[in-house]
């Protein structure tokens, strides 16, 4: 049984940053702990936040359930973590920026040209097209776990349209709300800066051909999108507007959102639907949540997309492994944050080290997300893993192997009172005219006993996540 | 050669549409092969938005069309001078990885048939490779017009052993690739003699990328490479990524279309 770091409690004694909460958890009574988290779920129930998972089923209105115990970091920990997450947003955009130029990274020999170039997330079509500032991820979630007192792992990197950042700053207002002397008593980081953070990057990639204050909205695919409640709250908080492809039209080189004032000049577009539905003319030509022409205007210069079409290209599971050499190569420096061991499977060493040792192992696909089409191997039933094991030898290539990783654990309401629970982190780092990042994240925590996913769609819940100020 | 081309294309739509809008790839590619000389676009009550020219070269413009409207014309008219370059692509600025072009489509994607096509020949490299897959697509689909449409696959132009250039090219993209060629699909205008092969002056083939000379064309529809008959384009992945015109019109009437293309050689 591999020992996990627990977050709240080391060497027998409470750490620092959870000695306050431990005062507070034991002086909670039992029914006034009832009652607040029963206030809790009416107020995330009131605003409306919840998650609808894809192929599960049952109530699509389903509340993630959310955690009142807060997970804490010490600013001298969160200034590491700050400055690897940084660190490696600015490697990804620059490999972007990279294998959509010159490719320097292939033609050094530090990535297979296969991986980049026959990657299906690579998009011919913006091949040499430099976007504003050169960035083409704007929104870097990177999703970290943490297995020591100092040591912490980038699980994967989601440079397209990472979803959840709702969560952070919902969970942090329902906090502040029912515990307020609680954040009068500590120092903790505020994050509901996040939102106008946003829009300022948003605004600082527009168009050099933008006059005057640029115009941004958020695209969405509509409000059968499991993530359509995150795409309402931003533009809200951002005071932008929310639009669906119908509402914007191309005309003679730029793109116009329809108002009821006319037509209205629109600068920066922050997508939240894939690449393959932006513009029938480009892409996908059944696709109805695009906009006919927007790929003519943005690669004219007309308007900015938020992330670039073609951006997913850094972000599969292939990739990934590759990233510590992106921050080597475009950087220079060395990686803060270090990648977890992973095989991959289309190696003939690799495979067979994999196929041997699949009740230890996590296996996923390249492409997969959400944690679906992956195998938890000490988890798995024999059945299971034969199964999985006919899935892998149909096509190696699809799938990369990782150990289970001792995943820390963080003090967790359950029936019983206080329990350790594993959990992870997803920051949201901003790339415009600056690299920002707001002190917190995204708590994932697994609330079954023992289980290390942490998915919402697979029985996890969030926390709010503290960073002490000095 | 020196080569007029005028192509017109008529929209018609009842009831009126509410507008239309184009990605137009219909500007010839800058290469050796061929100088390009007043060529001129025009949309009918159209408004032309920025042009630009892609990672693979070719020149895309966007024109959008406000309604109502009940006719559009789609007007090209240029000359073009052209040179032998016995197929070779050389000169064409671009920035697209020869290995994008390995990706399958739903056009060329492989079946048993294609793949027991492809391995049929074997090459002494690259080059007379694609040489001979060129002729053996040839060989196995006779041209056709009217067995194919718009959408038929590689794989069910081979079934019927019949079709049209563009049937022809998408068999040779698919078994090029197979072998490990990067191959795509090009588009543009073929000048035909007087009495010579009954083929349309808009036309389609192949190019496939051979390690020493880069790209070079295959036009396995009249088992030869292009020549100074040929116009280019601009190329993509196949047919549907190479269109030189893909709209959106808005509205709920019936489209119906009139297309005339000339190539005319000019006196010197």
């Amino acid at each position: 049984m591999t020992i996990c770091y627990n977050e709240m409690v080391d060497g027998g004694r409470v750490r620092e940053p959870y000695a306050m909460l431990s005062d507070w958890i034991e002086t909670m009574p039992a029914e006034i702990r009832q009652m607040k988290q029963a206030e809790a779920e009416a107020l995330f129930r009131r605003i409306g936040i919840t998650f609808a998972v894809y192929g599960e089923g049952g109530d699509p209105d389903r509340l993630i359930p959310f955690d009142m115990m807060p997970r804490v970091f010490l600013q001298a920990e969160w200034r590491r973590l700050e400055r690897g997450i940084k660190q490696r947003a600015r490697a990804l955009n620059a490999f972007l920026r990279d294998v959509y130029g010159r490719g320097e990274i292939v033609r050094a020999g530090r990535i297979p040209a296969r991986l980049v170039y026959q990657n299906a997330a690579y998009e011919k079509a913006v091949v040499g097209f430099v976007p504003p500032r050169g960035v083409f991820s704007h929104i870097v979630g990177i999703d970290i776990v943490r297995t020591g007192r100092d040591e912490f792992y980038v699980l994967e990197d989601n440079c397209r349209t990472p979803s959840g950042v709702s969560y952070m700053l919902e969970n942090r207002e329902i906090m502040m709300r029912m515990f307020p002397a609680l954040f009068r008593n500590n120092r903790i980081e505020p994050v509901d800066q996040y939102p106008e953070l946003l829009r300022r990057t948003l605004a600082s990639v527009a168009p050099a051909r933008c006059e005057g204050t640029p115009t941004v909205v958020i695209l969405t695919p509509g409000h059968y999108n499991s993530a359509y409640y995150e795409h309402s709250f931003l533009a809200n908080l951002m005071g932008v507007e929310l639009v669906e492809g119908s509402d914007l039209f191309v005309d003679g080189g730029f793109v116009y959102m329809r108002t009821t004032q006319g037509p209205k000049r629109v600068d920066v577009i922050y997508r939240r639907i894939d690449d393959q539905f932006l513009d029938p003319l480009c892409f996908r030509r059944d696709s109805m949540l695009g906009v006919p022409g927007l790929m003519d205007v943005y690669r004219s210069g007309g308007v900015s997309i938020a992330s670039a079409p073609g951006a997913g290209v850094a972000d599969d599971k292939a990739v990934y492994t590759f990233v510590p050499e992106m921050v080597r190569f475009y950087l220079g420096e060395e990686p803060i944050l270090r990648n977890v061991q992973t095989w991959t499977l289309w190696k003939d060493e690799d495979y067979r080290y994999v196929m041997a040792n699949l009740k230890d192992l996590v296996v996923k696909e390249v492409h997969g997300s959400g944690g679906y089409g992956m195998l938890i191997g000490p988890c798995a039933s024999q059945a299971e893993i034969d199964a999985f094991a006919e899935r892998i030898k149909a096509d190696p290539g699809n799938y990369i192997a990782q150990p289970t990783l001792a995943l820390s654990t963080s003090p967790t309401f359950v029936d019983e009172g206080v329990a350790p629970r594993h959990v992870d982190l997803r920051p949201f780092c901003l790339c415009g005219d600056r690299v920002e990042l707001v002190p917190g994240g995204l708590t994932r925590v697994a609330l079954r006993e023992g289980s290390l996913v942490v998915n919402s769609s697979q029985g996890g819940g969030v926390k709010d996540t503290w960073v002490l100020s000095e | 050669m020196r080569l007029k081309i005028t192509h017109e294309t008529s929209y018609f739509y009842d009831p009126p549409a509410q507008g239309l809008v184009q990605s137009l790839r219909l500007t010839p590619s800058v290469h050796e092969g061929q100088r390009v000389s007043g060529w001129t676009i025009s949309v009918s009550g159209g408004q032309r938005g920025a042009g630009f020219r892609d990672g693979a070269g070719d020149w895309i413009e966007g024109w959008t069309v406000r309604g109502p409207v009940q006719e559009v014309v789609v007007s090209i008219a240029g000359q073009v001078e052209t040179r032998d370059t016995a197929g070779v692509l050389r000169g064409h600025r671009e920035t697209v990885h020869p290995l994008v072009y390995l990706r399958p489509t739903p056009a060329t994607r492989i079946d048993a048939a294609l793949r027991d096509l492809a391995h049929s020949e074997q090459g002494e490299d690259g080059l007379d490779l694609a040489h001979r897959l060129a002729a053996a697509v040839a060989r196995a689909i006779a041209y056709e017009p009217g067995v194919t449409e718009a959408h038929t696959t590689a794989a069910e132009a081979l079934a019927l052993g019949q079709g049209v250039c563009q049937d022809h090219a998408h068999a040779l993209i698919a078994c090029a690739r197979e072998r490990g060629l990067p191959a795509r699909y090009v588009s543009g205008y073929l000048h035909s003699n007087a009495g010579g092969e009954p083929h349309d002056a808009a036309h389609a083939w192949a190019e496939i990328h051979v390690g020493t000379l880069g790209w070079v064309g295959f036009d396995a529809a009249n088992a030869c490479c292009p020549d100074d008959r040929y116009v280019r384009l601009g190329s993509g992945l196949d047919a549907d990524d190479a269109a030189p015109v893909r709209g959106t019109t808005f509205g709920m009437g019936a489209e119906s279309l009139d297309v005339r293309v000339q190539v005319e050689e000019m006196e010197q």
